[in-house]
């Protein structure tokens, strides 16, 4: 059971990896980013127990923080023009680049 | 009874993973930004919730419960910040979500577009 | 720093503070060498003195007063996550065709900031619902379908959040 836990939050992981990529716009990315952190802290846990070493929860615990941060630290900049989205037009493609 | 243990931990393992996988392809099949935030908070409260109970029947002390716990409560503290961050960070930026229309927009909403 | 204006309750809530972060580095750590112990209290003693820096030390950073009511909001939230959460999963399978995604305000009639943050905090923990703004007493809600949008303004959560208040 629990290898087959392991190989569905890899799978989650690649399917955010590919909105990561995918885009289009710059929030997109983050929170892929975002979900590939929660899934990490998942994955983290339930390789401890896979492999028998429950000391991967501390690791775990501090991937929640920094997966926080990380997300905060990039906000941070979220005045600079890089951040700032064309208005809405229904088939736009401009704002996939970073 | 440890039989018992072992088959609820295996249910919400698998309950969970199935939560996480459909918050996945929730988050490939949605249109637009907004939307996917939904998917991404089913894998992150449910999802998570359930997959790290079936670690806590699992556990072997009670020292390795508490950290499980711990983790759970700053999944679920710290997730909404994040995603209310984010969402406050594009709406701000004028992103604007697929089927808002501009009468629900302009009149009421007092935000800083 | 601001001792004089607050001296009347300022001890015991860093006094709380303190035992928190205690029992957070043995839980976290679970040795008592000597050496742990110590770096440990040097933490404390560190982040202790940011706190009050920073001036956070104050009624709002440990709510215990709220503790009253907050079993029965739990137990009622958490039912409304696992219903919220079997509604997004269903929406997901069924494809685009049957969300409608909303952008509304809906009012809310919450007194302190605390409860304004429970209450954002609760929309934006179920799925389904995301809280995006703040302003005073209203609230910029997207929702996934329009039904959660309806569910909101009829106000059970928001009376939910201000029965926790006593």
């Amino acid at each position: 059971m629990l290898a087959a836990a392991t190989i569905a939050i890899l799978v989650v992981m690649l399917l955010a990896i590919i909105r990561c990529i995918v885009g289009p716009t710059l929030y997109d990315r983050i929170l892929a980013f975002n979900m590939f952190g929660t899934k990490s802290i998942l994955l983290i846990s339930v390789l401890g127990f896979l492999m028998g070493r429950p000391e991967f929860l501390d690791i775990a615990l501090v991937y929640a923080l920094i997966n926080f941060i990380s997300v905060i630290g990039v906000l941070r900049y979220s005045d600079s023009a890089e951040f700032k989205v064309a208005p809405y037009k229904p088939h736009s493609t401009k704002e996939g680049e970073e | 009874m440890n039989l018992v243990i072992e088959i609820i931990s295996g249910l919400s393992l698998l309950i969970g993973c199935f939560l996480c996988l459909s918050g996945g392809v929730g988050m490939l099949r949605f249109p637009d930004f907004y939307t996917r935030m939904h998917a991404v908070s089913v894998t992150d409260t449910l999802g998570a919730c359930l997959v790290l109970f079936g670690l806590m029947l699992q556990s072997p002390n009670g020292l390795v419960l508490i950290k499980l716990i711990l983790i759970l409560l700053c999944t679920l503290f710290i997730n909404p910040s994040a995603s209310h961050a984010l969402a406050k960070a594009a709406l701000r930026n004028g992103l604007l979500p697929l089927e808002g229309k501009p009468d629900n927009q302009g009149g009421n909403k007092p935000s800083k577009l | 720093m601001t001792q004089e204006k607050k001296s009347s309750f300022f001890p015991s809530h860093r006094l709380i503070l303190l035992l928190t972060l205690a029992l957070f580095w043995w839980i976290n750590s679970n040795y008592s060498n000597p050496l742990l112990l110590s770096l440990g209290a040097a933490s404390i003693m560190l982040v202790l003195y940011i706190a009050q820096k920073m001036d956070v030390i104050d009624h709002e950073s440990h709510p215990i007063s709220l503790s009253v009511n907050m079993a029965t909001y739990l137990l009622w939230l958490s039912k409304e996550v696992v219903l919220s959460n079997i509604s997004v999963v269903k929406h997901i399978w069924l494809g685009n065709s049957s969300i409608s995604p909303t952008l509304a305000t809906i009012d809310t009639r919450q007194c302190t900031d605390i409860n304004k943050v429970i209450y954002a905090n609760s929309i934006t923990l179920t799925p389904g619902t995301v809280a995006i703004d703040l302003i005073d007493d209203q609230l910029t809600v997207h929702a996934l379908h329009k039904d959660d949008i309806d569910t909101l303004k009829t106000g059970d959560m928001d009376r939910r959040v201000r029965e926790l208040e006593n």
